[in-house]
């Protein structure tokens, strides 16, 4: 499993790195971006799907 | 604030200083779902509002069908106070691309969670000594007492004015957001009267002279292209602070002490699962999102089969998107563990609330400290609540009975 945030729908809402720190990491301007190439380590899947659950703007699918 | 005729139907001609729609304006909304998903009302020169989730994310996206030049709805023409967009009164909440990103760029490092964890600690001390001065009395007023103090103290302090000013601050505050039924004539005198521009301009001055690390100094020294901002562009974005971080998170934190006076499971299960907070705090910020916007149409457009004309208002009601039933389930139950909650209480799109993170930090200190020390607590009497008037909601006065 594989996350990734689309940055031109990102707003900084911050959701996902507040529930998934180990799986996004925010720049200075608040910006959401997936750690290192986005695998999801085993058991963080259901962290995974929360974040994209919870981003008000649809910004991160996972594949 | 003058008298205003009582609405006749919400549909063709609503009004958000109504006292129903104050009291409890979900039923007003849930009906125009259903009958109309974008009412309109003749009043404040004519306004629009959709009441759907769709409907509001599709305004909020649009910046170039709407401008934000002016976003608190009242009887004053827009054209009588605010300066031309894209800046605006106070960016860039009134700002419109492209000038928007650059006014918004240079805020936003200041409201980071990382820069909002640094005031954490005062905050809860803050709570502390409120909850401290409670202490041995039965009855307490969850607002007055505890809510309205903290934001208002928060801002001040980031700041950098005299703690000693927070009641100042209220009161301006409320001239802004809460008289917008007076005539254009005493709304105009307000603004002209220039009593909050003077505040504002004397602690600018004081901060030019002796320059200190906080938030004031950090605009003050700012650049934008090279030069440092103008000094009305610092006033209004120390205005916009100001207004945007206070009423608003105080409404947050009072609405959420409201639920739990009421709900004896919620409190409970907080009380004994604290690791839920940050799932509640989100619950909370959905279902009693303090915060509408508006905006002007900036040119005419058919949206959604109605006919918006350039300059009409609109009433961005994010408190609405958040109940309804087709993008969240179980819209209007509060679900404090709820799991999936894309909640828009902080708007949606490039006017993303600036202060979310603090909001947050806020509310969440705020009702950790009050269940840490009083967990049980139930509303004297529901009818004693009040709630406050415009495009911020909240209850101005919670009467608790501690114990």
């Amino acid at each position: 499993m594989r996350v990734h945030v689309d940055p031109e729908r990102c707003q900084g809402h911050n959701r996902c790195y507040s529930i998934a720190p180990e799986l996004f990491d925010i720049d200075d301007l608040g910006n959401a971006h997936e750690v290192g190439d986005g695998v999801v380590p085993p058991g963080l899947e259901e962290k995974a799907q929360l974040a994209v659950a919870n981003c008000p703007e649809f910004a991160i699918s996972v594949s | 604030m003058s008298t205003r005729p009582p609405v006749t139907d919400f549909a063709t001609d609503f009004d958000h200083t109504d006292p129903r729609w104050v009291a409890d304006p979900y039923p007003i909304w849930d009906d125009l779902r259903v009958r109309c998903p974008v009412a309109h009302s003749d009043r404040y020169g004519g306004v629009w509002l959709p009441v759907t989730h769709e409907g509001v994310a599709a305004v909020a996206y649009d910046t170039e069908h709407f401008t934000s030049r002016a976003v608190v709805v009242s009887e004053l023409r827009p054209n009588e106070f605010a300066p031309p967009a894209p800046v605006g009164l106070a960016p860039p909440i009134t700002s419109d691309p492209p000038f928007h990103a650059l006014a918004r760029r240079l805020l936003l490092p200041a409201f980071s969670p990382k820069a909002v964890a640094g005031y954490e600690v005062f905050t809860r001390e803050l709570c502390s000594d409120l909850l401290d001065a409670m202490q041995g009395r039965e009855v307490v007023d969850a607002a007055l007492d505890y809510a309205q103090h903290i934001p208002v103290r928060v801002i001040v302090q980031m700041l950098g004015f005299p703690q000693e000013d927070a009641d100042l601050f209220r009161r301006f505050i409320h001239m802004i957001l809460e008289d917008v039924g007076q005539s254009p004539e005493e709304r105009l005198e307000q603004f002209e009267g220039g009593e909050i521009d003077a505040y504002l301009d004397e602690r600018i001055e004081d901060h030019l002279a002796r320059p200190r690390e906080d938030l004031t100094t950090f605009l003050l020294e700012a650049e934008l292209d090279g030069n440092k901002l103008a000094p009305e562009h610092v006033r209004g974005t120390v205005l916009l602070l100001m207004i945007a971080g206070i009423d608003t998170t105080w409404s947050a934190i009072g609405a959420s002490l409201w639920h739990l006076a009421q709900h004896a499971d919620d409190r409970r299960r907080l009380a004994g699962e604290p690791s839920l907070m940050p799932t509640a705090v989100e619950e909370f910020l959905r279902a009693y999102a303090p915060v509408t916007m508006a905006r002007l149409v900036a040119q005419d457009f058919e949206f959604q089969g109605r006919p918006l004309k350039e300059g009409d208002w609109l009433l961005l009601p994010f408190p609405a998107a958040n109940r309804d039933p087709a993008a969240f389930s179980d819209a209007d139950r509060v679900v404090i563990d709820r799991a999936e909650n894309r909640h828009a209480a902080f708007g949606l799109g490039i006017h993303r609330c600036i202060g979310s993170n603090l909001a947050r930090m806020e509310l969440r200190v705020a009702l950790e400290e009050w269940m840490k020390r009083c967990p049980e607590f139930t509303l004297v009497d529901p009818a004693a609540v009040t709630w406050s008037a415009g495009q911020v909601r909240g209850p101005r006065s919670i009467p608790v009975r501690l114990g």
